[in-house]
Order: structure tokens, then sequence, then C-alpha cells
């Protein structure tokens, strides 16, 4: 019986240990060189042009705000940011191939997402100034953003959690026979987490449809890949799951499309999940809070930078079919940096929310308890005003 | 036949209102909003085939595959019992019977945990609930419980109600990242955008050498996660109403079930009811002492109580049921008339219920009191598998006596 549990098994007498590391790496997909230029200059074929101009320009979009934000930050207009420097490929191409009923569970480092679905660069900076217009209403840190109308979950720190999360959003989906997937986006060092390791597994086994995205940028704060694991990195250990899965290269804006494109429909059709590892570069440090020359080359970000950017990539890909010239990036970069500079003078100048929302929406109906804590905290205030921030209204 | 046979047809539309009608009760009839009709369709037919006016609008209506399952209403339970009014049954019997008509009425109620499906859950309280309402409906997970209450969390907030169960609550302690960093969390700092109208149940306490790994008291750590709703069951009665009440509540609720109660036996109507929540329950009224108590302390209590009445005492019993907040309304009410609090719990003495419990009475009733507070706990010591160790680490009746006579003389 050459059964195990529903399973065939084929017997050996040769010992045979599986080795660790595959002769042949995980082969990588692009569409194109990294100068720009189509690897089958046919697929031109398939593209289509107003989409890759989009594409491209909310990649610089993004760039630029990521840009201006840090600086806000450094001159301690924000408390805090993250950017997302070197990876506006992976944001931007995924986003642009999902549907907008698509439910995205990330992780910090997605706002293109966002931004792609429609989220303004004004309400990116509502959030981060914790203004009364942000949706958050103030409780979170920064770049934490989430948009119930766009379906992007308000963004958790801690690593991973989200993964399992959005297995059980397409769990939902799939019970309802939605033509949506769940997506959840986590870098390199979230696929230590054990949830990591919890939701692929459940995702297989439930037969969710849900895409499964790494944006492996190479660094987990101070922590490289090398030391992070062992496996030939993170596509490979989609089979040890029984979870398809794709290497893509995460600097080219196209491949990501595509092989989001792709893998999306599998799952709705299919009833799976789909694991994507993109190979992307974090240009930037892991947050303001961080200084990545202290533990990584300058040399080695700067080649990156220079060198590896996606979004020139795109550019010389477009340019080079005339599809963009140097007159339009002009116009563009200038423009999103004067409607920036009025997005955070705006922003700035809004109040902050009040006192009560300190105490709303921990439970749908605030209970008494909580009400007699708003009161003492609004008598405190009340009281000594001088040691309470002054933006802050009482009520 | 005379019984309805009921259809679930889970279809997807889109947009738009829908009304669903419970063939067998005209109160469970629910209207859902438009935002809650995009996740399911529902049509009830009877067993004949009519479907008359119960049919949701069929604009609304996607054609899709037809999951029938024939269901047996009211005239089953009727047999258990077949004397006047209510009907008997045990524990998790009544847990099960209030999950099952919650997954009736609303088709975004689910259930994720190990073993529940087809082996029906460790205690029995989901038997027969995958056979009724699918693989799907009632899943069996893999092991790893932050991952499946993880999975809960992204469920509710995309639109199910989801109902995790923990083999034992013990083992929620791996659940606690999801649920104190997410569940309790994420309505507030989405600003109020997404809900996660989950329920959180499983059996705890200390059982019979079960070990100390299986003999936690999670209502000590859960206390204290802002945004989570706790209640603790204590009867087939309140343990039904309270599962009812838990998965309609928009915010997630930890119900805590206790290992040695599940086979209680009792009476309980036939109508349709719901505990509320936030309210406790006095169980026996009396002026000399209010005792406050809950899950499995109740009947250690009550029998002690027998002694005590007795002896001539007359002690005010409340099972206080709502751990997460507290009913300082009724509590407070029983504190003036009596100016005496004993506090009978079975988590530790450290940090546990009984020590917030003691804390908000002080903070609230302090000038009622005409004596301190006193508050039988558990000791600070993991639970040891002997028999007669463990029963030395649980508050017996014979202590709650003692303690009574000392407090009111």
């Amino acid at each position: 019986m050459n059964d195990f549990m529903g399973r065939k098994v084929s017997y050996s007498s040769q010992m045979c240990f599986i080795p660790e590391e595959s002769t042949n790496s995980v082969p990588c997909y692009r569409l194109l060189s990294t100068h720009g230029d189509l690897l089958d200059p046919s697929s031109i074929n398939e593209l289509d042009k107003e989409l890759c101009i989009e594409m491209y320009r909310k990649m610089v979009t993004l760039q630029v705000m990521d840009t201006i934000f840090y600086d806000a930050q450094r001159q301690g207009r924000i408390s805090f940011y993250v950017t997302t420097i070197g990876e506006e490929a992976i944001n931007i191409g995924s986003a642009a191939a999902l549907n907008a009923t698509d439910v995205v569970f990330s992780q910090y480092r997605e706002p293109g997402v966002l931004m792609w679905r429609g989220f303004t660069l004004q309400q990116f900076a509502n959030q981060c100034y914790g203004n009364e217009y942000d949706l958050g209403k103030g409780r979170q840190m920064p770049v934490h953003y989430g948009s119930n109308e766009l379906n992007y979950l308000t963004v958790s720190s801690p690593i991973a959690t989200q993964v399992p999360q959005a297995v059980g959003a397409a769990y939902g989906l799939k019970m309802d026979k939605k033509d949506a997937c769940a997506v959840t986006y986590f870098g390199d060092g979230g696929t230590s987490e054990g949830d990591f390791h919890a939701g692929m597994n459940f995702a297989a086994v439930l037969g969710a449809p849900v895409l499964f995205i790494c944006r492996n940028n190479g660094w987990a704060i101070s922590t490289p890949t090398s030391e992070q694991f062992r496996s030939d990195g993170v596509a490979i250990k989609g089979q040890a799951y029984g979870v398809r899965s794709i290497r893509v290269d995460g600097n080219d804006a196209l491949a990501v499309y595509f092989a989001v494109k792709n893998a999306r429909k599998m799952a709705v059709e299919e009833f799976r999940p789909i694991l994507i590892e993109a190979l992307t570069y974090r240009v930037g440090h892991h947050s303001t809070s961080d200084d990545s020359s202290k533990y990584r080359s300058v040399d080695e970000i700067e080649y990156w930078r220079t060198r590896r950017d996606p979004v020139a990539r795109l550019r010389m890909f477009l340019q080079s079919n005339r599809w963009w010239d140097d007159e339009n990036e002009d116009l563009l970069r200038q423009d999103l940096r004067t409607q920036m500079m009025s997005v955070l003078h705006n922003a700035e100048s809004k109040k902050k929310p009040g006192l009560s929302n300190l105490f709303e929406d921990v439970y749908d109906v605030i209970p008494q308890n909580l009400k007699e804590q708003e009161q003492e905290t609004q008598a405190i205030v009340g009281k000594y005003p001088k040691d309470y921030p002054s933006d802050v209204p009482l009520d | 036949m005379g019984l309805s046979s009921i259809a679930y047809d889970l279809g997807s539309g889109l947009n738009g209102p829908m009304s669903i009608s419970h063939l067998s009760s005209p109160r469970q009839q629910l209207a859902f909003s438009a935002k809650s009709c995009s996740r399911a369709c529902i049509t009830v037919r009877a067993a004949d085939g009519n479907s008359g006016s119960m049919r949701a609008p069929p604009s609304t209506v996607r054609a899709s595959k037809l999951v029938t399952n024939a269901v047996a209403v009211k005239s089953e339970t009727a047999s258990i019992a077949a004397t006047k009014s209510g009907h008997e049954l045990l524990l998790f019997e009544a847990l099960r019977e209030g999950l099952e008509e919650e997954m009736e009425r609303d088709p975004r109620v689910c259930v994720l945990g190990e073993d529940v499906g087809h082996y029906g859950g460790s205690y029995k309280v989901t038997k027969g609930l995958a056979e009724k309402f699918g693989d799907l409906r009632v899943l069996d997970t893999p092991i790893a419980e932050n991952s499946f209450t993880g999975m809960a969390v992204g469920a509710a907030m995309t639109g199910l109600r989801p109902i995790v169960e923990g083999m034992n609550m013990g083992f929620l302690l791996l659940a606690y990242n999801q649920i104190s960093n997410n569940c309790g969390m994420l309505h507030y700092t989405s600003g109020g955008q997404f809900t996660i109208p989950v329920v959180i149940r499983g059996p705890g306490g200390v059982g019979r050498q079960l070990g100390a790994e299986h003999s936690q008291r999670l209502e000590s750590y859960f206390q204290s996660v802002p945004g989570l709703q706790m209640v603790a069951c204590s009867t087939p009665y309140n343990a039904k109403g309270l599962m009812k009440a838990a998965i309609r509540s928009e915010n997630p609720v930890i119900l805590c079930e206790h290992v040695l109660l599940y086979n209680l036996k009792e009476r309980i109507p036939d109508e349709e009811y719901v505990c509320c929540l936030e309210r406790a329950e006095l169980v026996r009224p009396g002026k000399d002492v209010t005792i406050l108590t809950y899950s499995r302390m109740r009947h250690h209590v009550l029998q002690a109580a027998k002694s005590l009445i007795n002896k001539g005492y007359d002690p005010e019993i409340i099972d206080i049921i709502s751990l997460k907040p507290f009913d300082l309304h009724t509590i407070g009410n029983s504190i003036k008339k009596t100016h005496k609090v004993l506090i009978v719990e079975e988590c530790m003495r450290t940090g546990g219920i009984g020590a917030s419990l003691r804390a908000s009475i002080m903070d609230n009733f302090w000038d009622y009191l005409d004596a301190p507070i006193m508050c039988l706990s558990s000791q600070d010591v993991p639970t040891p598998y002997a028999g007669t160790l463990e029963e030395a680490t649980v508050v017996q009746p014979p202590q709650i006596v003692k303690a009574i006579k000392q407090l009111c003389g």
C-alpha cells in the first residue's frame, strides 16, 4: 500500500536527504532590463500606454511625497515617518493589478497601494499630522493609514499580524463567492514571524483566495536577509506549504504588475493562495528613528538609489518609447512639490481632534467607566491648561 | 412533516437592501443594512418548496450553487422535556443552542477553532453544527491560536461575525498578540472605520487534575486590555443568553466558560431570550452582606449559603457576570444596603478580577463600607496536578462560611 493519509508515498532503499539548498535558485521574473529596455520587444503590444504612464506618475508622486514628508519630520513638523523609497514599483505595480474591491492588509511600507486607489496627498498629510480630518482621529502614529472606503485596513505596527487577518478576510470572500481576493504585504523580516507560517499554512488548507506579497528588500532594520533566513529567499517557502509561488524583480514595475495580475486571477478563480516574492532594496532608513549608515555601507545605499532606482527604470522605458519626456517630468515634479507644500501647510493649520476622541470608539458605545474617566480628564486639563497642549480642544 | 426545511443559498448580491425571515419565529426576522447586504444573501424556503414572501428581492440574488441542509426546528428540542414550559439541558447544550440560533439568524456568524467541525468541539459545544451549516461556517483550523484568532479579526473587519473557540482558555495566551494589539485596538486606531465583532470563548478555570497549563484563569490577563468586553457564564440560562448577546455585540467579547460547569443541568425557557452583557445577576437577595462572585465560584457560594442561612445569616449573592466592565450599578445598590462585601473568585490573589473589583468598590463606595472588603482567591501558585493539592488551591465552601462569620460577626 503506497498510501499515507491520502498521499502517495514512493519508497526507496536509497538513503537520500533533500539538500538544504537547490543547485538552481528560484528564477526571477522580469520584463525590463535595468536600463528600461523590454527584454522581449514584441511584448510592447500587450502594454497599455495610458496605464504605464499613470503607473509612472503615481510612482513619482510616491517618491516626492516620501521625500517631503521625510524632510518635514527632520524639521520637526511631523513626529515620525517611514519612507518607501526604492519600493515604488512594488507599491504601484501591484496596486494597479488589483481590483478596488480586493481587501488590502499592509505592513506599513505600502502607502502607494492606498495612493493608487485614490487616497489624496492631503489625506496622507492629515494622518501624519493627526489633525481633525485624519480618518483615524489622531489615534495612530504617522503612516498608519486606513480607509474603509478604499478597502485598505488600518495599519497595525506588530509585524505580520496582518497575514492571518488577510486569510480570515479571504475566508469570508470565499464563503460569499465574491470576485475579490485578500492581499497582504510584508517584508523579508515578517516571514520569520509565526503568523507568516500559520497564515500560509491556513490559506493553503482552506483554499483561500489571498495574495501574499513579500517585499524582500534585503533589510529588517539592521538585520540583513543573510541573518533572517537560510533558505533561498522567500519564494521557495511556498511549496513547503502547498502554495504556488513566484519570484519577481520588485524594481521592475511591469513585471510586478503582470505577476500580480496573473496571481490574482488564479487566486480568485481557483480559490488558492499565491505567494509573490518581490526582490527590491530598502533605499531609505527603516524609519526616521533609524540611521542605516550605522549598519550598512553608504556605497551600497547609493548604488541602489542611483543605479537601480525603479522609478528611473520605468522612466527610461517610457522615454525610449516616446511616451514621456523631460518636459513632462519637470512639470510633474514641480506640480507635485507645489501641491505637497500646500498640503503640508493645510494639514498643519488644522485643529487636532478634541479630547473626547480619546474615549470614543474604544467600544461602540462609551461605557460608564470611560465617561467618568473622560470627565476627570477634562476637569484636570481645564484646571491646569498650561500643562497641556493648547491646540487640543477640551471637547 | 410540519417542519420547515431551510435552504441556504449563499449568493452574493452586491448592493441593495434585503430582508430575511426565519420561518419558525417572526422575532427572528432580520433586516440587513445596505452595508451588510453585500456579504451574502439568504433565501428561505418551506419544506414544500414554497418561497412565498420570504424571498429576497430577485434583483439582488445572483445565481450560485445551492447548499441545502434539512433543519429540524423546535419540535426536536421539545421532545427532550415534554412538560409544560421550558426545556431541560446541560450548560454545553445551552451554549450550543444559543450558537445555533444565532447562526440560523445571521449568515455572517461562523465558528473557527481546533476540532470544532466534525469532531464537534472538545466539549461538544459545536456538535452537529458542521453537518448543519457546512465546513466553511464551522471551520476546523490548524493548531495556531494566534493565527486563527488573527483570521477571525480579519474576517470580522471585513464583515463576518466569527466566534473563536479556544480549546482551553490557556491556549489563548498564544493569541494574546492578536487579542491585545489588534482585536481590542483596531476599532479605535482606525477612527471607528473598522469594527471587530468577534466572540472569543472557551473553557478556563481549575478542572479536575488537568495540570497547571490547563487550569488557567485568563480573565486576569484580559481584563486590562482596552476595547475588550468580558463576561463569564455560570448557568445554562445565562450561558445561552450571554452567547447570543456576545454574538450580537459590535464589540469584541470574551466569553469565559468553566471546564467543570459544562454538565450543569437547568430548565431554560423555550422562547428566545438574550441576556445583557453588562448586567450582574442578583442570585439571592439579602441584607447582611454582599457576596460578589462569578463562574464556578457562584456554586461554591450557593453551597456555603445553605449553611449560612441555617445559621441565621442573610447574604445577598450577586453573580457579577460582566467582568469587564463591572456592573457597578447593581453592585453599588447592594453595598449601599449591606455595607459589607465578600468577593469569592478563582483568580490568583495578585492581579485577578477580585483585585480590580476591590479597587473599583473602594473608589466608588468607600463611604458605604462598614468593614474592609474581604476577598477569597486562589493562591499565587501554578495549579498542581495532585488532586488533594489542587483542591487546596480553589476556594471551598467552608472557607466562604468562615469568611462571612468573620465579616458579619
